[in-house]
């Protein structure tokens, strides 16, 4: 019995925690300085990146020193910042904040808008730009700085194509896109043409539908003025496209422990820059922008962003120190160094022309730099996870296991998501 | 020890007068509270000290969670948490996906909870006679419950996704769509996973209760002509009983804490839910979408559907217990 009840506290016990968490941040202001710490990811181009940028830091301020470390290990990153935040021992800064996770993190009273410095707003704008918009919280402030964003396009695998007769793709348009993916799997270059999870975390959808959605609306999010924006024709022409993936089994439906793209099982993957440097000397790649129904033209197609951003914790008693280092993280020296490190993409205005040499050397980067400058974020609005699961259901339902017509499953979830969108 | 001091406790009351004390002096009503053997107590105190902290406060805290408005805040957050009532319970058994996690795990049930009893019990059976590589045997079916479940988990893949080991067996009668992404087989792959990955514990249970079954009940019964199969059935499984109780109450709120299988086999609950349980659900809410009240009105509907289906086990397979 013991065990049925502890499973059901697994709920409660993080507010347990909360109640032996040390009261009141109040005292904090946006002056005071002295040692902070800050976690970011654990990947290793990143881990050496943050490395370097705190030593950096740290030999300059001798009276105000940051102490880094990766985020701890979870199932994932949001569940343990959420946890942090409950515990009141959330670090001051941690560059691994999901744009998703952020309503969320604000209604706990987790975050420290960054309009509260003086020069917080401008600094914000002035480094992203225009996109900087989508991160804008429902209250119209910033709790998050746009940092790096993996816009995710097609990979497809040269040698599987060319063993399906395909020497340069077309993949521009939903047509092309399927007439390609029956070739290869007709030629049995891969057991499958691609391969997205199918499983059903509310993530998964950024990686499926989601590009295609923006790419097919011209940069359109799930959520616009409070109400779900996907139950319209362009939904329904990226969800009968993916349909039909699966149904003819071009998309398969089981999960796959793995890197199906690395183990030429599928031919191609929809990811984002950051799996270049995974990619090295295991596959022969090219890149495209994700499809559309009628083809629009590259320079015009949108993504998903796949952004992670940095958020500043209330639980922060040196704010003072924590922007400063927030700025010096996110400055255009250490933004170039985290591009040459990562191969990810500052969330900066002109990325292009900012790290010109950059992708003069490196110019498998270069497409990622251009489609960096038309990326769609997940709406910033309350209820966010829900959403997403909400959706991710319905997809899941209709799309992936064809248990429902995929037009009426779009149309259910977004009244759901109406409804949740306009609730606290 | 016990018997000596039983003996030496006189029947009758010696104090009339009603100063209620034993012959060495001590107060009865003390006696009910710290038992005749006060050492007893302080033995004890560290479990019900842990049991009060992990197990009492928390399910207490749940169900006033489940009552509330209630989420996560940060420390010294000014947040609102009113009292809902039950409308936590109202949107918990509104949600269909709620009720169907909850059916899942009836079918789960169904099919793990006897599959457990009778595998293990007949495997317990087999091994516990003087057989060949014995030790082997037994310690082949307590591995797959001492492995990590990630580690398992990819084995059993590699045996039922669509080209798997078991649809190459199969062939043209392998399922379609296949195993775990078949609405009505998900959830059976799952409870036959989940009892070929547990079998070692309850086997090693009634191991145990074997050796108390006494070998005379086996000669008398050899003696009145019973064969083996109905010496099994007269003896063995009698014999057996209480570990049978304990095994299939501990089969149950095993299966209803199901959570890790679904959540790695089948992508999380899928196909379209046809694997969520109610753990799974309640970490979703809870966990993942910030909603704890929700999450806290699951589990609390969870912990009383299995204390009266543990009453229900219990009523009948531990009756002659009784």
């Amino acid at each position: 019995m013991r065990r049925t009840v502890t499973a059901a506290a697994i709920v409660i016990s993080l507010a347990a925690t909360a109640a032996c968490g040390p009261a009141g941040f109040e005292g904090s202001d946006t002056a005071t300085r002295g040692p902070i710490t800050i976690w970011y990811s654990n990947n290793a181009e990143e881990v050496a990146w943050g490395k370097q940028m705190v030593a950096a830091w740290n030999a300059e301020h001798a009276d105000q020193q940051v102490t880094a470390q990766e985020i701890p290990t979870g199932k994932s990153s949001e569940e343990v910042i959420g946890a942090a935040i409950t515990a009141g021992n959330a670090p001051c800064l941690i560059f691994n904040t999901s744009p998703a996770s952020v309503s969320q993190f604000q209604k706990q009273g987790g975050l420290v808008p960054l309009d509260g410095f003086t020069d917080g707003r401008s600094y914000v704008e002035d480094r992203s730009g225009e996109v900087a918009g989508q991160y804008k919280s429902a209250d119209g402030k910033y709790y998050q700085l746009p940092w790096k964003s993996n816009p995710v396009m097609i990979f497809y695998n040269k040698k599987a194509f060319a063993k399906a007769g395909i020497a340069n793709p077309s993949l521009t348009t939903y047509d092309e896109f399927l007439a390609a993916s029956r070739k290869v799997v007709a030629a049995k270059a891969a057991k499958f043409a691609i391969y997205p999870a199918p499983s059903n975390e509310f993530y998964q959808s950024w990686f499926d539908f989601y590009p295609l959605f923006a790419a097919e609306t011209g940069g359109r999010q799930l959520v616009a003025d409070g109400k779900a924006t996907f139950a319209s024709d362009e939904g329904r022409k990226v969800a009968q496209f993916w349909r039909t993936m699966y149904a003819e089994k071009l998309a398969s439906p089981e999960k796959y422990t793995g890197d199906a793209f690395v183990d030429g099982t599928a031919a191609m993957a929809v990811v984002g820059p950051w799996a270049i440097a995974t990619y090295k000397g295991k596959a022969d790649w090219g890149v495209v922008p994700v499809p559309t129904s009628a083809g629009r033209p590259a320079s015009e197609i949108h993504t998903f962003s796949d952004a992670k951003n940095v958020a500043m914790y209330s639980a922060c008693q040196n704010r003072g120190t924590a922007w400063d280092v927030l700025k010096f993280a996110t400055s255009k020296e250490q933004d170039g160094k985290f591009l040459a490190a990562t191969g990810q993409m500052p969330l900066r205005k002109d990325v292009a022309s900012t790290y010109a040499d950059y992708f003069a050397k490196n110019p498998e980067y270069k497409t990622f730099a251009d489609q960096a400058s038309r990326t769609v974020e997940v709406p910033n609005v309350p209820n966010s996870i829900t959403i997403w699961q909400t959706f991710r259901d319905a997809y899941s339902r209709s799309v992936i296991f064809g248990q429902q017509d995929p037009g009426g499953a779009l149309d259910g979830a977004a009244q759901k998501i109406d409804q949740l969108a306009s609730q606290p | 020890m016990t018997v000596t001091t039983r003996a030496t406790v006189p029947r009758a009351d010696p104090h009339p007068t009603g100063r209620h004390l034993r012959p060495g002096g001590r107060n009865k009503t003390l006696d009910r509270l710290v038992g005749r053997q006060p050492i007893g107590i302080a033995l004890a105190a560290p479990y019900v000290v842990f049991l009060a902290a992990v197990f009492a406060y928390p399910l207490g805290f749940a169900v006033y969670i489940s009552f509330h408005d209630y989420f996560f805040a940060a420390p010294g957050a000014i947040v609102e948490r009113p009292f809902a009532g039950f409308d936590n319970y109202a949107t918990v058994l509104s949600d269909p996906a709620v009720r169907r996690a909850f059916g899942n795990v009836l079918i789960f049930l169904v099919i793990n909870v006897p599959l457990t009893v009778v595998l293990s019990l007949l495997l317990a059976n087999a091994l516990n006679a003087a057989i060949r590589w014995r030790t082997f045997f037994r310690v082949s079916y307590y591995v797959p419950y001492v492995t990590a479940s990630v580690a398992v988990v990819g084995v059993w893949l590699f045996l039922f996704n669509s080209n798997g080991l078991v649809n190459s067996v199969l062939g043209p009668l392998a399922p379609d769509p296949s195993w775990l992404v078949n609405s009505s087989l998900a959830m059976p792959t799952v409870a036959v996973y989940v009892t070929w990955k547990q079998l070692g514990f309850f086997i090693l249970l009634y191991l145990a209760a074997l050796q108390n079954v006494s070998k005379d009940l086996y000669e008398a019964a050899s003696m009145d002509g019973a064969g083996r199969w109905k010496s099994f059935l007269n003896v063995t499984v009698p014999g057996v009983r209480p570990a049978t109780t304990l095994v299939v109450l501990v089969a149950t709120v095993t299966g209803a804490n199901l959570f890790t299988e679904p959540y790695l086999l089948t992508g999380g609950g899928g196909p379209d839910g046809a694997s969520a349980s109610p753990v799974l659900i309640m970490y979703q809410r809870g966990i993942e979408q910030g909603n704890p009240d929700i999450g806290s009105a699951i589990g609390v509907l969870l912990v009383v559907g299995v204390l009266l289906l543990a009453l229900i086990e219990r009523r009948f397979v531990g009756r002659e217990e009784d």
